[in-house]
């Protein structure tokens, strides 16, 4: 049984789209609904400019979690990037798992721009369970750690 | 096959073959390109030409001259990957298929304890002269990796063809039994296992250079542009990111040739990520084999409206 | 860097004073400062002023969403000088002080986003828009009432347009029918003179007979080749007097017009106020297409107009724009075997009925059965077939226009016919609409049609008859109605060659094969493609008021364009490395817009030069998504504005 720690704050990077996720950010903001500050969102033209480069950079850099964040599938601004994202992603992440490296550390979630709630709830979600999990120890560069 | 290559390279037909040559010892043999009819001695073709020649192509096609080139089955489906990817010029090309009764793997002989080899005499039963004695011992004992999982007898693509019909039918194994084994292990059991592999790398790029899929003219890795050029794996994260990030750039590109595995000098099995993505690929988009025509598109390049989200690895049977 | 307060909206959970002191030791950074509304006409005043004063070659602004105020802070920068792309945007409201209560916490993420802000302005370079000209025509392809009001909305602008009809005469599915809710004005009375003016319409050219080969181009640049189907017909010489086709033996072909409800010569047009009144040789009909005798149509065509030689002809235009009008087919309820359509003929689509409802019809506007030429006692219309339906059995939305024209239908019998009986199966009666409502309630209550709320599952032939049994929802029973005549309206369903035709415009399609719009309340009567614009029903059910407006706006988003001189592109678009490119073709295939193409070049890869397969960027057509670079292994393509450097960047950042 892991013991967890308390002062644990994982840190989340967060791609979001920015027609779509990026507004449905925008959105749980004006609706002032809560999430974890250690999210953090990088904005990007679609969910299909994330490239893996940047998954790991991230793990690499110290981050306990990424979540892509993208227009539904339908819905993208450019009719097909994240259709593209999620045939990556979903290989990328399987991967990833293969290695060892947790799954629930890796996410791809759709997020329209009316989803400001959903938004805040996939956040909650996700840093809820990289408290349980705790930090990233597998992926991480051990030159970026303090 | 060397009568073949005297013919169309004395006609001037081709101005170079693209063949194997034979080493110092029996079971050495390298890729050679001969352009010199009387060097043609030196060709060889025996169980130990495991080399899929075809990535050999690249640099060979950009002389103003048709190459001649022997490949074995499998070794066209990464020709046909190239060629779809137009990396490769299909006119400058003389492909003559060749068959092939499974590769033989020098490291599987020294395991048994064959060392000092000085001859071998191939049939289904191997019988080896050392410098310690004589051996004997069945072919499929000592097959390449990539053997084991044999794509068939077939050419994808070819000129001509030579001596195929003496290809011998081999075995298919399972390929992805290895993969589904690790899947059917612990997170924990996976990491250790793929730590303990790929903490024997040295970087030496020996699977990148073999790779017919790895064709970049100037590996992200290498360019210092890039934001990820590291020439040395300097730490645990490095191993890992330089052998993720090559799997999945040749995901939905490699035919699963094993060339990355065969050339590497630490053992590590790299084959087995690229085959995690195919298997992935096959399970998820349905079955692929890259390289089967020049036509084909990497299931990368394309999309379903309703592929599988990607919690779809979550929901994988007999995974936990 | 500029940090803004935006009253208390910032400053009450993040402490501005700490992110100000922070930037300050950050890289680059060589001035900071606050203020407490950026996005006033006063912050942006000391935006200018920071930028001339400092000397500035880029400026972070920790404030408010960029979909917000990115704009505003880059005219901002360009009015003093500064390139608009050096500007960063680090959203400390929206992702920031609105999210956290805990001012310590907020603060601190406040101070991450503007260091990231920071990170990636340090990597911009200044980004120039491209600029790309306008072919001054727009292609209109449909000649239904959609693509004509939209050609006649433009050209009326003043601007060439032309009409791609793939039928040999305009008017679409208007023309074939008989009165139009709610006001019940004769279709034809209103559509034959807007026919006539798109014909003689000094600035529109209509193409019928003709079908769209290929496009290739992008938005202000469109190249076309329309392939003009053989009429066996000189149009130039045919005086349209009808002569051929009064001697034209062949005469069993079905009247498409009269959705195969007669018949028609094999020399034809296909109603007599067809635009162009110009006959057609129907090729599979013809006696001399079939056995080599006959020609009687070229001995009796005094303008010598008739010729068996004609070939197709491919014509190549260009155009600026191109609007899709495609429209619809009734779906055909073949597939339904409870109706019995096809095997019952008095089972007839609500199309058919309103060709024999029509006074130029096969029946000259009785209304009489197929089975037996009588006059009908009863009818019943069924309503929803093929529509809302579960997805192995039909469409799953709603076709919009069928309650109306049931209604109509049903008042129209009633009005002409007071004995016969009408009853309409519906599961709900959706009439949104002026006086959409009021219409249906005056087929209820003053014409007295019978509706039954419930569905039809079985339609048998009875002596003579046809027995409907259906549901009665309202009182919960199985109900059975004689009936003489059973109309079934059937759904919309988009046109075969819709999804075709979407492919070679690289416009999207959504599953049921209509144009999907760029934005579905946004931008309606636009394709996420540059310059495409959707008119009518391809791009889902409408109604022919509604369709009208839509090709009215339709028409003026393209003028949008046609007025245009040059076009201005989005800078943040991807472009390639050449020196790194290994002409895999990859981002090719991704490209959803068709940017990218091939071409061999000269490359000088630093003194060597050799020629290689190199990726080129169109860059009036990319729309900067960012598929291809993720696709390109060798990263040799990048994306301008979000480059690999300047996202890695920011991930750095964050993870610091």
């Amino acid at each position: 049984m892991q013991v967890k720690d308390q002062n644990f704050k994982p840190l989340v990077v967060s791609f979001c789209c920015n027609w779509c996720s990026y507004a449905g950010a925008d959105l749980a903001g004006s609706s002032r609904l809560e999430y974890p500050a250690e999210v953090k969102i990088i904005r990007i033209p679609c969910s299909c400019r994330v490239d893996p480069l940047f998954v790991l950079r991230a793990f690499q850099r110290g981050a306990d979690g990424v979540i892509i964040n993208g227009c539904h599938p339908g819905d993208c601004h450019y009719t097909s990037g994240n259709y593209f994202t999620r045939r990556r992603m979903t290989l990328l992440f399987s991967m990833l798992d293969y290695l060892g490296i947790e799954r629930e550390r890796t996410r791809l979630e759709w997020v329209s721009a009316a989803e400001g709630a959903r938004f805040a709830k996939v956040m909650n979600e996700f840093v809820g369970k990289l408290h349980e999990m705790g930090a990233n120890k597998r992926l991480g560069d051990i030159r970026c750690k303090e | 096959m060397r009568q073949k290559a005297h013919e169309l390279l004395s006609s001037g037909a081709v101005g170079a073959v693209l063949a194997w040559e034979k080493g110092e010892l029996p079971y050495d043999t390298s890729p050679a390109v001969f352009r010199d009819a009387e060097a043609l001695d030196k060709m060889v073709y025996n169980g130990f030409c495991g080399s899929n020649l075809s990535k050999y192509l690249i640099e060979q096609g950009k002389q103003d001259e048709k190459v001649l080139v022997f490949l074995k089955p499998c070794d066209t489906y990464s020709l046909n990957q190239l060629l779809s990817e137009n990396r490769v010029a299909r006119e400058k090309l003389h492909i003559i298929g060749i068959g092939c009764k499974g590769k033989l793997d020098v490291e599987k002989l020294r395991t048994q304890g064959i060392k000092g080899i000085t001859g071998i005499e191939e049939n289904e039963t191997l019988k080896i002269q050392t410098l310690y004695g004589d051996h004997e011992l069945p072919r499929e004992d000592v097959l390449l990796e990539k053997c084991l999982s044999c794509k068939g007898k077939d050419h994808k693509v070819y000129d001509e063809l030579i001596g195929e019909d003496l290809s011998a039918d081999t075995e298919q194994g399972d390929k992805y039994a290895k993969v589904a084994e690790l899947e059917g292990q612990t997170p924990a059991e996976r990491f250790a296992f793929w730590r303990g592999e790929l903490s024997k790398c040295i970087r030496c790029n020996a699977c990148r250079n073999t790779c017919p899929s790895c064709t970049c003219l100037k590996c992200v890795f290498d360019n210092a542009h890039s934001g990820v050029a590291a020439k040395v794996n300097a730490t645990e994260f490095e191993e890992n990111m330089f052998h993720i990030i090559r799997a999945f750039h040749v995901a939905g590109r490699c035919s699963d040739c094993g060339e990355c595995s065969r050339v590497c000098p630490q053992g590590i099995p790299i084959h087995l990520l690229n085959r995690k993505f195919i298997k992935d690929i096959s399970g998820f988009y349905g079955e692929f084999q890259a390289g089967e025509t020049a036509e084909l598109n990497s299931p990368l390049l394309c999309y379903d409206l309703e592929d599988a989200e990607p919690n779809i690895i979550s929901k994988r049977e007999g995974d936990n | 860097m500029l940090v803004c307060w935006c009253g208390s909206n910032i400053a009450g959970t993040v402490d501005i004073n700490t992110v100000v002191e922070a930037s300050k030791r950050e890289p680059g950074v060589v001035y900071a400062t606050d203020y407490q509304y950026m996005c006033a006409e006063g912050g942006q005043a000391m935006v200018r002023r920071a930028i001339e004063e400092h000397s500035l070659t880029g400026i972070v602004v920790s404030a408010c969403s960029p979909r917000m105020h990115e704009t505003t802070f880059r005219k901002a920068a360009a009015a003093a000088g500064l390139n608009p792309y050096m500007v960063e945007i680090a959203n400390i409201r929206e992702h920031c002080s609105w999210v956290h209560k805990d001012k310590e916490v907020g603060t601190e993420k406040a101070v991450v986003l503007m260091r990231a802000a920071i990170a990636k302005l340090n990597l911009n370079t200044p980004l120039f828009p491209g600029e790309s000209g306008v072919i001054k025509r727009a292609l209109v392809i449909g000649g239904g009432i959609a693509g004509i009001q939209t050609a006649l909305d433009i050209a009326d602008a003043g601007y060439e347009v032309d009409i791609v009809e793939k039928s040999p005469t305009i008017g679409g599915t208007m023309a074939q029918l008989d009165k139009t809710f709610p006001t019940l004005d004769c279709a034809a009375c209103i559509l034959t003179p807007k026919m006539v003016d798109a014909a003689q319409h000094d600035k529109i050219t209509l193409y019928t007979y003709s079908e769209v080969d290929e496009v290739s181009g992008f938005v202000g640049n469109f190249s076309v080749k329309i392939r003009q189907k053989a009429r066996c017909i000189n149009s130039k010489l045919c005086n349209g007097c009808g002569d051929c086709i009064e001697k034209c033996p062949a005469k069993k072909a079905k009247s498409e017009f009269d959705e195969g409800l007669a018949n028609r010569k094999a020399i034809y047009v296909p109603f007599a106020q067809a635009v162009p009144n110009v006959p057609v040789i129907d090729q599979t009909q013809c006696l001399k297409f079939k056995t080599g005798k006959c020609g009687l149509c070229e001995k009796v065509c005094l303008p010598k107009a008739i010729n068996f030689e004609q070939q197709d002809e491919i014509i190549e235009k260009e155009y600026g724009v191109i609007i899709a009008a495609t429209g619809f087919r009734p779906l055909s309820p073949e597939r339904y075997g409870e109706y019995g359509y096809g095997q019952l003929p008095d089972v007839i689509t609500s199309l058919e009925f309103e060709r024999l409802m029509n006074a130029a019809g096969p029946t000259g506007g009785a209304l009489l059965r197929r089975s037996n030429g009588e006059k009908p006692k009863s009818i019943v219309f069924i309503q929803c077939v093929g529509s809302r339906a579960e997805p192995d059995k039909g469409k799953s939305y709603c076709s919009k226009i069928c309650c109306m024209y049931t209604a109509k239908h049903a008042m129209l019998v009633r009005d002409k016919y007071p004995n016969i009986d009408v009853s309409v199966f519906y599961i709900d009666v959706r009439t949104p609409g002026k006086n959409f409502d009021e219409f249906y309630r005056r087929a209820v209550e003053q014409y007295g049609v019978n509706y039954i709320k419930g569905m039809v599952g079985k339609i048998a032939e009875e002596d003579g008859r046809l027995r409907v049994q259906g549901s009665d929802l309202i009182e919960d029973t199985q109900i059975f109605v004689d009936a003489d005549l059973v109309v079934l309206a059937t759904a919309v369903e988009a046109q075969a060659s819709a999804r075709p035709l979407g492919t070679m415009l690289t416009a999207s399609m959504d599953q049921n094969n209509f144009f999907s719009e760029s934005h579905a309340k946004l931008r309606p009567v636009e394709s996420p493609t540059a310059g495409i614009f959707l008119s009518g029903v391809c791009q889902g059910p409408k109604d022919i008021p509604e369709t009208v407006a839509q090709a009215g706006a339709a028409a003026v988003k393209a003028l949008g364009i046609l007025s245009k001189d040059k076009l201005i592109g989005n800078p943040c678009i991807a472009g390639p490395d050449e020196l790194l490119c290994n002409g895999c073709a990859s981002c090719e295939k991704v490209c959803p817009y068709g940017a990218i193409t091939y071409a061999d070049k000269e490359i000088n890869d630093h003194g060597h030069r050799t020629t290689r397969h190199v990726a080129e960027i169109n860059e009036a057509i990319c729309q900067g998504c960012g598929a291809c670079t993720v696709t390109c292994p060798s990263g040799a393509m990048d994306l301008k504005g979000f480059t690999n450097r300047q996202i890695m960047a920011e991930v750095d950042a964050i993870c610091r």
